[in-house]
């Protein structure tokens, strides 16, 4: 068990250092001066050459990069080139909107997929299964977008039952923070809900048709008991993989979202930055996002050994 | 078990006949639409559906029908690049690292497992970053963060059929390497290529469509589904029509796409059965 703990804190450091170098490679990559990118446009030839020296532009290129990363190592992500502000507080405070959106999404998707796709499994080729299928199939191909714009127009504009625009913080007023949030939330977990709904039944009925299921109904147990205490745990791993991977692409692809409901997240942030031209902002996004895709899978992979203890095993 | 095969058969059909009917529509886009689908008249400006205009028009006059056959035609153009680029750029890698194995190997599989590690949107965003939001931009920045899939299972598809007594033969007949892993190699990689081809179409339907959304896709006045949808939103209650119309293309197309999907995995993919 540590051994396999050890074995996949270490597999994340080349990931960690391969993130690091394609985040510094990208403003290197960008056609032009990565001073005068850096700067923006109107800028004076001297202070110019000091911002030149200043990120070590001089000097050769590993030694710049081994500069970079121990200031990122020390949190120092530069400052945003549109207020002056320092980026890593930036990315932090955004980041509470987006994770908060993302997380309570995911758990409520979970809530109806496992339900779900248990059921399905159960029900294999009958009615309730396909139509679980079909209605999962169908989440799955609207875009998010598009069924929050829906949701938007039918719950903020025609119902006035929610606000349409802005954001409240939940620090300031939970319950007007989360009247924002409402909207956002649903949307993504009803969408998810039908992937992982489907990577769900898929599990369960790879896992009902084990030897270990028949024992178990075969020595008695009740179908709640096989169900919760057989079936579930085992199929219930591929789909926390799954969520894993979901978290991190919901973190990467939310900035439509936030522009759907005009939610000031980390999303929103990159895009308008990759818009102004803010590189230390943009830089700092990716970086962050990467971050914590990294982090939630790692933290994935080690829940892993206590649904199926085979995995420590190998 | 015949209610399971007949569901199967009811859904490839249902994907088939959607597919299809998007792929003839953005076909004849190319040739024809009822009006210019770029075409500004500021009088028809936010008509409702109407004999005349079958899907209203826009913010701008534009035939609302005509621009979501144009958008058919450039969003279907676009995943059909992106996906042949990853497909190629990625089978390509995948077949050397598979079949040449050792450190080219190791040390490829390494870079491929890094960019896996990143959301794909979010690679797809960086690469825009540095090569800019256009037309054949988005084929290459959506084409590179979906290759290294392609890569993975091309890979570990050469690993199990090299072991195959087929291959020793061709070997010991005197075949080149390349001749085998032309020959004898990729032929038996294409089924699980072309399942994940079809889903990667979805995705990068989506992918487009998401970016244009946040104006990093093709950029206006082209007309794509996405940046139509995000053209939609400041008329959203007085011309409902114009979010419907995108909305209602993509997912169509999605839903198509993931019908047949399915299918070519129970059809293609032993794994799973």
């Amino acid at each position: 068990m540590i051994r396999y703990i050890i074995r996949r804190l270490l597999m994340t450091l080349p990931t960690l250092f391969l993130v690091g170098v394609s985040v510094f490679a990208l403003i290197r990559l960008i056609p032009g001066d990565p001073a005068q990118l850096m700067l923006g446009d109107s800028v004076d030839p001297g202070e110019l050459v000091e911002v030149r020296r200043q990120m070590g532009l001089d000097q050769p290129i590993h030694i710049q990069f081994f500069e970079w990363a121990s200031k990122v190592l020390q949190g120092d992500l530069g400052v945003s080139l549109s207020d002056g502000q320092a980026v890593l507080p930036l990315l932090v405070e955004r980041f509470q909107v987006s994770g908060v959106v993302v997380l309570i999404a995911v758990m409520a998707a979970l809530m109806i997929a496992v339900p779900a796709g248990l059921f399905a499994a159960h029900k294999q080729n009958r009615a309730a299964d396909i139509s679980i299928v079909a209605l999962s199939t169908v989440l799955l191909s609207i875009p998010s977008f598009w069924l929050g714009l829906i949701l938007l127009l039918t719950f903020g504009l025609a119902l006035g039952w929610l606000p349409v625009v802005g954001y409240v913080p939940l620090s300031t007023s939970f319950l007007i923070g989360m009247s924002f949030l409402v909207l956002p939330i649903a949307t993504l977990a009803v969408i998810e809900a039908g992937v992982l709904t489907r990577m769900m039944r898929a599990s369960a009925i790879e896992v009902q048709r084990l030897e270990y299921v028949t024992h178990a109904r075969a020595k008695g147990a009740s179908e709640w008991r096989v169900l919760t205490r057989h079936i579930l745990p085992n199929a219930f791993a591929p789909t926390l993989t799954l969520v894993g991977l979901i978290l991190g692409n919901l973190l990467g692809g939310i900035a439509v979202l936030e522009t759907v409901f005009t939610l000031p997240g980390l999303g929103r942030l990159l895009v308008d930055a990759i818009f102004a031209r803010d590189y230390p902002v943009v830089q700092g996004c990716l970086l962050f996002t990467a971050l914590i895709y990294v982090l939630v899978n790692l933290l994935v992979d080690l829940c892993y050994p206590l649904l199926d203890p085979r995995v420590t095993a190998e | 078990m015949s209610a399971s095969r007949h569901r199967w058969h009811f859904n490839a059909v249902v994907g088939y006949s959607l597919v299809g009917a998007i792929a003839l529509i953005a076909a004849v886009a190319v040739f024809w639409t009822p009006y210019d689908p770029l075409h500004l008249s500021v009088r028809n400006k936010l008509q409702a559906p109407s004999l005349v205009h079958w899907l209203g028009t826009d913010e701008l006059g534009r035939d609302v029908a005509s621009r979501a056959m144009a958008g058919a035609a450039t969003s279907c153009w676009v995943a059909l690049l992106t996906v042949l680029f990853a497909v190629t750029s990625g089978t390509v890698i995948g077949l050397l690292a598979g079949f040449i194995r050792g450190w080219t190997d190791r040390i490829v599989m390494a870079f491929n497992d890094t960019l896996l590690a990143f959301p794909g949107i979010l690679l797809a965003l960086a690469i825009m970053v540095i090569i800019g939001a256009n037309q054949y931009g988005i084929i290459i920045a959506l084409g590179l963060a979906y290759a290294p899939m392609v890569v993975r299972v091309v890979r570990g598809s050469v690993l199990s059929i090299r072991e195959k007594e087929y291959i020793e033969a061709s070997v010991m007949i005197g075949n080149s390497p390349v001749v085998t892993m032309l020959r004898h190699v990729l032929p038996n990689c294409v089924a699980p290529i072309a399942v994940l081809a079809t889903s990667m179409f979805g995705w990068v339907i989506l992918s487009e469509s998401a970016l244009s959304f946040l104006g990093l896709g093709v950029p206006p006045p082209a007309p794509t589904w996405g940046n139509m949808l995000s053209g939609s939103r400041s008329h959203i209650q007085s011309a409902v029509w114009l979010g419907l119309v995108p909305g209602v293309c993509i997912s169509l197309t999605l839903l198509g796409v993931n019908l047949l999907g399915d299918h070519l995995r129970d059809r293609l993919d032993p794994r799973i059965h």
